[in-house]
């Protein structure tokens, strides 16, 4: 579906510290038995936040300085693991919308950029800078600029990256690509025919 | 100059090149289960479409399965509204479902290669990243999120970024007691979790000529593990001969001509690769993960390492967090860390041959007191040959709960989960936090026997020291 496009996102951070933050922490497995999306964001990072007892940990999550984030900012291969877009999912339905990270696993990224969760990569040198702006500030307001490379954070800003074929998706309002595969029917007959196995 | 399989498959099924950039690339075959996919028919429903090609998609039911309970409802309501949606979804839409009643359920990387229905040459996806064990077949496979399933569905096709290809030789002759298990887990610590981001890996070289198919499968299985969302060998005479003869095969005189085409899909002698990883098979040991993450793993023989061993401040976080999470000490042997659960079992390690193995070692032992060890068939196929095969009961002389198929502890979906802070000794493929259903619980990933020798002596153990290997490396 044609969307608004997207060429920036602005909003209050929190930073969630650790390298390979994997979709089952994300959202775990035990709150997937559901038949809709619905509700998800309620189990975003659930084991991160609370105890097996259901009290809240010690975590930025938690801390009310950051409760009006709306952009989370990790570490390294972030979103390895499980293809389950109730990862992106959840994190959309907490309020969030844009992840920066060192790295994105490519299943994650690619269901967070169909769903316009914008995932942008900055250095290790300059998350641990913006990490601190927002430790220093929490009401810092941080602008990730798809257009120009750039996530500013009060009036300074640092580099990140996005991959070409996102940044034109979220650029042009089209990263949710239905519609396009749907004109595409035709094509897909032909390609379809030339192969023994796709006959009924 | 030559293509690798990975470029003939691409080829053969794209479509067109998309605004963005992205190819539209045809998936030949769609697999779908109950977790990622009701939320979009859901969707297709919103948008008033239809299955476009209900004829290439299969359904089963695998993740909230319970083992131990056959009789619906189930005892957790939401497990059962899951599978009734999913009869539901496959019936309006003329979707073939292996359901729990047709003898051939279970879960969906062992029931699509043990039909016939993954071939090679194929485009194969499915809302799970374990699909990438279907590139054992030659088959460029991975894994897709929910929207894309609603692509897949509507449309037969998903917008994709070509990506590049990595290509691992592994050559020689593994060690007694060192399995295809351990080739993965081997290649994931040498070559990191994200090593594999935006590459197709590409297996080969004489340890991947000579092994099974079942072999070939479980390292595939593990690929995004590593960070690669694709993962495939190429086909040869033990992949026809795997084929030929499943209720999906081709048959007849379309089976040799399907034949003459698998083999045409092969990677050319003359290719050229992005990136070419040697690997001598003779140096990988049983391997055994102490960590949180699938790379952090170790031989048995060697010692969990410290935090002060790693090179960088971020992966000395990262060797903290595990050790802490863990309770491990750094530095300390892996072996001899006391366990209290083993799970055999998964779409890694829950084919066949993965319980005629074990079972030829168990015989004459006994689980450990305290540990409970449980054996999950990967499908109803699997669990039926192994019953006529006696296997079960061998099992359960040793002191081994035999269930019915499903992913089971792999991820806790099922009622089978760790209590607490246990220690599971585990043939799955992830030791992510909380993975096994607790959110303390921990994980040890190894291969099945390795598992076997733990859960008999109640800790982390060498399986050729255990069941009496004859060629214990000295």
């Amino acid at each position: 579906m044609s969307s608004t496009p997207i060429k920036q996102v602005t909003g209050k951070g929190v930073f969630v510290p650790g390298d390979d933050i994997d979709t089952d922490r994300i959202i775990p497995a035990r709150f997937m038995k559901c038949i809709t999306f619905d509700g998800l964001g309620e189990y975003l990072f659930y084991d991160v936040r609370k105890t097996e007892s259901g009290e809240d940990k010690k975590h930025n999550l938690n801390d009310p300085r950051f409760a009006e984030a709306s952009i989370l900012l990790s570490g390294n291969n972030f979103g390895c693991g499980s293809s389950r877009e109730h990862a992106p999912q959840s994190i959309l339905r907490a309020g969030y919308k844009a992840v920066i990270a060192g790295s994105f696993a490519e299943i994650f990224f690619g269901n967070s950029t169909n769903l316009g969760v914008v995932c942008v990569i900055a250095s290790d040198a300059d998350r641990a800078i913006l990490a601190a702006a927002i430790e220093a500030n929490p009401e810092l307001e941080i602008t990730i600029d798809i257009e120009d490379h750039k996530i500013w954070y009060g009036d300074q800003s640092v580099v990140c990256e996005i991959k070409p074929g996102a940044r034109d998706s979220l650029l042009s309002g089209n990263y949710d690509p239905l519609d396009e595969l749907l004109v595409g029917a035709d094509a897909v007959t032909q390609t379809a025919a030339a192969l023994p196995y796709m006959q009924a | 100059m030559g293509k690798s399989l990975f470029e003939k498959v691409w080829d053969a099924h794209a479509v067109r090149q998309l605004a963005n950039g992205q190819t539209q690339l045809l998936i030949g075959t769609h697999l779908i289960h109950e977790v990622t996919s009701p939320q979009a028919f859901g969707m297709l429903r919103d948008r008033g479409l239809k299955v476009q090609y209900p004829h290439r998609t299969f359904a089963t039911v695998d993740h909230i399965v319970p083992t131990n309970e056959a009789v619906e409802p189930y005892s957790d309501p939401l497990a059962q509204g899951m599978i009734e949606e999913l009869r539901k979804n496959c019936a309006d839409n003329n979707v073939t479902f292996f359901d729990t009643n047709t003898g051939k359920q279970g879960v969906v990387h062992i029931v699509g290669p043990e039909q016939g229905i993954t071939q090679p040459g194929t485009t194969i996806a499915c809302g799970d990243s374990h699909t990438a064990t279907h590139g054992a077949f030659g088959a460029i496979a991975f894994g897709i999120g929910t929207s894309q399933v609603r692509d897949v569905l509507a449309t037969q096709t998903i917008a994709l970024n070509k990506l590049k290809v990595r290509r691992i030789n592994v050559n020689g002759t593994l060690p007694p007691g060192v399995y295809a298990k351990d080739v993965v887990l081997h290649i994931i610590r040498l070559l990191g979790t994200q090593g594999g981001t935006g590459y197709a890996y590409e297996y080969a070289g004489t340890t991947f000529d000579n092994f099974t198919m079942e072999e070939r499968m479980t390292v595939c299985n593990m690929s995004i593990e590593g960070g690669a969302r694709v993962g495939y060998v190429n086909p040869d005479v033990t992949t026809f001969e795997y084929l030929k003869g499943r209720p999906y095969s081709p048959k007849g005189d379309a089976w040799d001509a399907a034949v003459e085409q698998w083999k045409s899909f092969a990677s050319d002698a003359d290719c050229t690769f992005d990136d070419v990883v040697e690997i001598d098979a003779a140096q990988i040991q049983p391997t055994v993960t102490w960590g949180i993450t699938p790379g952090q793993g170790v031989g048995i023989e060697e010692n969990i390492p410290t935090v002060a061993d790693a090179p960088t401040q971020s992966e000395r976080d990262s060797v903290a967090e595990a050790l802490e999470y863990m309770q491990f000490e750094g530095g300390s042997p892996i072996k001899g860390k006391k366990i209290n659960v083993a799970f055999i079992g998964s779409c890694t390690n829950g084919r066949l041959s993965d319980f005629q193995e074990v079972a030829k070692y168990v015989q004459g032992h006994k689980v450990a007191p305290g540990v409970q060890a449980i054996v999950v068939p990967g499908s109803q196929v699997v669990a039926k040959i192994a019953e006529e095969l006696g296997l079960d009961k061998i099992f359960i002389e040793a002191g081994f709960e035999w269930r019915a198929a499903g992913c089971s502890m792999c991820l806790a979906m099922n009622p089978d989960k760790l209590v607490g802070d246990q220690l599971c000794a585990s043939s799955s493929n992830r030791n992510f936090k909380g993975r096994q259903g607790s959110p303390t619980g921990r994980t040890m990933l190894m291969s099945p026997l390795m598992v076997a020798a733990a859960a008999v002596t109640g800790e982390v153990s060498d399986a050729r020291e255990v069941f009496g290997f004859a060629a214990v490396n000295s």
